[in-house]
């Protein structure tokens, strides 16, 4: 079995946006076309986020995931703005393999066990944005960390896994977009708490960054962002010339690497990778 | 037919993601079907059956579209009927998935859960879900089936809680480690074959396998 590296994108329909502790959001280009760049390079996973949804309470990004869906064949997991079993059939139905809910989630925690009965727990994601607080606790929030929710994350992981989630999608808001690196006692403590996979995600800069993710904090899954949008920016005419300015302007903790550097850091950190694809289709 | 293109009929049976298993057959030159209908999984040339979900479930979805009996059909017919995910599951005779449901039975075997307490330190949290590898299970060759050409410890994708142990040790197609415990990833048994990971989602590594399945079909 192999440490996943998951390209996260944040959507604001039609464009890939980014932005830091989930606030800020510029355009870097199509969601598209990074796509398809992270998959020739081998990435283990898509993970597309509807940045807007839950403002509108819906999911924007149908027709990106049908697209996506036509041309690129690795798993694809959404989320944002669904609350019903039927917005998780018509984001399956679009080509989703795995969806990812937390407002939804935390409103009406019964909605993960009846998901996860329906589509199958291995279908279900639950994604869970936490704040690391003064006193050291983590906090739960929604909408962009946004929403306080009451909820202590390390008690709502526990829940979430015994509800029947697949996976925890675990976002520390407060590290989002800085590449400061990722918020091990968060994601260590996660991990040891719950029986399923924890996807790490928020604050990773540098190659040794993902790899301190899984070999001192224990995540299975390490979700990135900016360390390789940022790259395709400047290896490849894929992004917009704003996304030039906003990477300039804001990731100034962020070393651009590609899908294949990220994973020869991994491997030499003894960590198993899938490796790089060479055989395109 | 103006379309001279061989049909596949994915059966429409569970809740699932079946766009990208049609996207991925007609990358490779089939025309994909989404049917729950008897007469078009009939006339196919081919049939999947995929999955996600509940097996219980899902077996009360085969029985309430009518499809036991088209199923049956279809497995006996020779043509080639391909399980994937959930869909290799149902094909055994039980599963202890939220207590034991009968299968289709079309395999002999039952359907289990992973062990997550089983091995102290070493990776094995439940479900599994990403890349892991293939090889072929002692004494079988790749050569002439679906696996045809892929390289033994290839990666493909895996997403699941539960995997099939088949009585019959000649069904085994391809075996799999996860969390210390080796089990079946790949079943074959006359025209039926069955693959716990998806193929769909499992990169070139996956095409190659749906090519190969066109071939067959187209044969």
């Amino acid at each position: 079995m192999t440490v996943r590296l998951i390209a996260r994108l944040d959507i604001k329909a039609p464009n890939l946006v980014k932005g830091i502790q989930l606030e800020g959001l510029r355009v870097l280009g199509k969601p598209e076309l990074f796509a398809r760049h992270y998959s020739a390079e081998g990435i283990d996973e898509l993970f597309y986020q509807d940045a807007v949804a839950s403002l509108y309470e819906r999911n924007s990004l149908l027709d990106i995931i049908e697209r996506t869906s036509r041309e690129i064949f690795i798993p694809l997991c959404v989320g944002g703005g669904l609350r019903s079993v039927d917005d998780i059939r018509v984001a399956l139905q679009s080509g989703a393999d795995k969806v990812s809910i937390n407002t939804a989630a935390i409103n009406r925690p019964e909605f993960i066990a009846e998901a996860a009965n329906m589509f199958g727990s291995s279908t279900i994601v639950v994604a869970i944005e936490a704040i690391r607080q003064p006193d050291g606790r983590h906090l739960c929030f929604t909408d962009c960390g946004r929403e306080f929710t009451g909820r202590d994350a390390i008690t709502w992981a526990k829940q979430v896994a015994a509800s029947g989630a697949g996976e925890i999608l675990l976002t520390s808001v407060d590290r989002d977009g800085t590449g400061k690196g990722f918020d091990l006692e968060l994601i260590a403590a996660i991990a040891a708490a719950v029986p399923i996979p924890v996807i790490a995600h928020g604050g990773a800069g540098t190659p040794a960054h993902v790899c301190e993710a899984v070999t001192t904090a224990g995540a299975d899954a390490v979700a990135v962002a900016s360390i390789l949008h940022y790259h395709t920016i400047q290896v490849t005419d894929v992004g917009t010339s704003s996304s030039h300015a906003h990477y300039g302007h804001s990731a100034r903790g962020v070393q651009p690497n590609s899908v294949d550097s990220l994973k020869q850091a991994m491997a030499a950190a003894h960590i198993p990778v899938r490796p790089a694809v060479t055989d395109h289709d | 037919m103006t379309d001279a293109r061989p049909t596949i009929a994915i059966i429409d049976c569970a809740h699932g993601n079946l766009f990208s298993i049609a996207q991925a057959c007609q990358r490779v030159g089939l025309e994909p079907l989404v049917t729950h209908d008897a007469g078009a999984i009939a006339d196919a040339g081919a049939v999947i059956l995929p999955g996600v979900g509940a097996f219980g479930t899902a077996m009360e979805e085969i029985r309430a579209r009518n499809l036991i009996a088209p199923i049956e059909k279809a497995a006996a017919s020779g043509r080639p009927f391909v399980g994937i995910c959930l869909g290799m599951q149902l094909l055994f005779e039980e599963s202890r998935e939220f207590g034991t449901h009968g299968g289709l039975g079309l395999l002999k075997g039952d359907v289990v859960r992973f062990d997550e307490t089983r091995e102290e330190g070493l990776r094995s949290k439940v479900p599994q879900v990403g890349w892991n590898r293939i090889r072929p299970s002692q004494g079988e060759t790749w050569t002439g089936n679906l696996l045809d050409g892929i390289a033994p410890d290839s990666y493909v994708y895996f997403l699941h809680s539960f995997y099939v142990r088949p009585s019959d040790p000649q069904a085994r197609l391809a075996l799999t480690t996860y969390g210390g415990e080796s089990y079946c990833s790949a079943v074959q048994h006359g025209n039926i074959a069955a693959f716990q990971f998806h193929p769909e989602r499992s990169g070139p590594i996956g095409l190659a396998i749906f090519r190969n399945l066109a071939k067959l079909v187209s044969a």
